[in-house]
């Protein structure tokens, strides 16, 4: 067996100011997985969602599971235009979460995404996205709809290479 | 990385990037299929190991479940599951550990999922497992979280075998194992 350093921070991003959509471009082909890591929060409720390397076609599907604070529950989205992300229905609420792009340069299979997320005022959850495309994924827009991430949110994005 | 305007980059340092996650072995399945894979002569030399896989089986409805040291004690394994509609927990006695063991779609469907293996050098106490896993087909798929314990306190981990319930690892399933200082 070999062994090498393999978790690598490709770019964070921490707002200056705040924006509707952050972007991360240009993704190295290089690594097996990619983690995003998110802390922040958003300037009015919204349901955020990310689509890859410009796809807003109904090729995104996800099922989630999640604890409220008093009850469990789990559901499901097909065929949507964007990638569920994080529900954030607070205004300035922190939120965290941490993504899974598995075999995200893979050419021969769809992309499916495993995310653990956590609000501080509404949930924790769990969820598996699919991305029906066999494309390598090279983009990554983070949207929050009908508002904008605050400033001082920060996404870093990182890559897992294989041995 | 192109710049953002309004986005200020800033750079990391620190652990990430001092070998204390490292790649040991990965293993992708050719056009054959597999019916296991192993990884063996796994070193000593970490605190923790993870499993990152990602793959379809031949068979829909199975699940990948994983042997350790080639052996078949007693394990256990708790599970809390959403089907896209309700939740479920369960608690199964087996002599394998399930990392993911429901729905394990078809061939264009991946199942993903991360397993951690904390301590799994220490000889003085039962191993334990989790994992975070999951698998969605548009319309239906399940995430579900795994805990497993395997009960052989006096043994280090060796080797590792993952298997599916039945039928085969289809071509490009990957399985990689991490080291964890």
């Amino acid at each position: 067996m070999t062994a090498g350093a393999t978790y690598v921070p490709i770019a964070t991003q921490t707002l200056g100011s705040a924006v509707s959509t952050v972007t991360f471009s240009s993704i190295p082909s290089t690594y097996t997985d990619l983690i995003l890591v998110f802390t922040g929060s958003v300037s009015a409720g919204t349901g955020t969602n990310f689509t890859l390397n410009g796809d807003t076609g109904a090729n995104y599907s996800l099922t989630y599971i999640y604890g409220s604070g008093s009850s469990a529950g789990s559901g499901r989205g097909s065929n949507q235009s964007n990638a569920g992300y994080e529900y954030m229905p607070t205004a300035n609420a922190i939120h965290t979460n941490i993504t899974h792009f598995m075999n995200y340069a893979n050419t021969n299979t769809y992309k499916t995404i495993l995310m653990r997320l956590n609000g501080s005022t509404v949930q924790a959850s769990a969820q598996a996205n699919l991305w029906r495309s066999t494309a390598a994924i090279t983009s990554i827009a983070l949207s929050a709809p009908s508002a904008n991430w605050n400033t001082g949110s920060q996404f870093t994005l990182y890559g897992i290479a294989a041995a | 990385m192109s710049p953002i305007l309004g986005i200020y980059a800033s750079q990391i340092s620190g652990h990430l990037v001092t070998n204390n996650y490292s790649s040991i072995s990965t293993v992708t399945v050719g056009s054959g299929g597999a019916s296991s894979i192993t990884f063996s002569s796994i070193p000593q030399t970490y605190t923790h190991l993870q499993i990152r896989f990602n793959g379809n089986i031949s068979s829909t409805g199975n699940s990948f479940q994983m042997q350790i040291n080639g052996t078949s004690p007693t394990a256990y394994w708790h599970y809390l599951t959403g089907d896209g509609s309700s939740t479920h927990a369960g608690a199964v006695s087996a002599n394998q550990i399930k990392l993911y063991g429901a729905y394990a779609g078809t061939t264009a469907y991946p199942t993903a999922g991360i397993t951690d293996i904390l301590d799994y050098t220490n000889t003085n106490k039962n191993i334990t497992v989790r994992t975070l896993a999951g698998s969605d087909g548009n319309g239906s798929g399940e995430i579900q979280f795994t805990s497993g314990l395997w009960i052989n306190a006096s043994t280090t981990i060796t080797s590792l075998t993952i298997n599916p319930g039945a039928g085969t690892f289809t071509q490009y399933s990957s399985f990689a194992l991490y080291g964890v200082r």
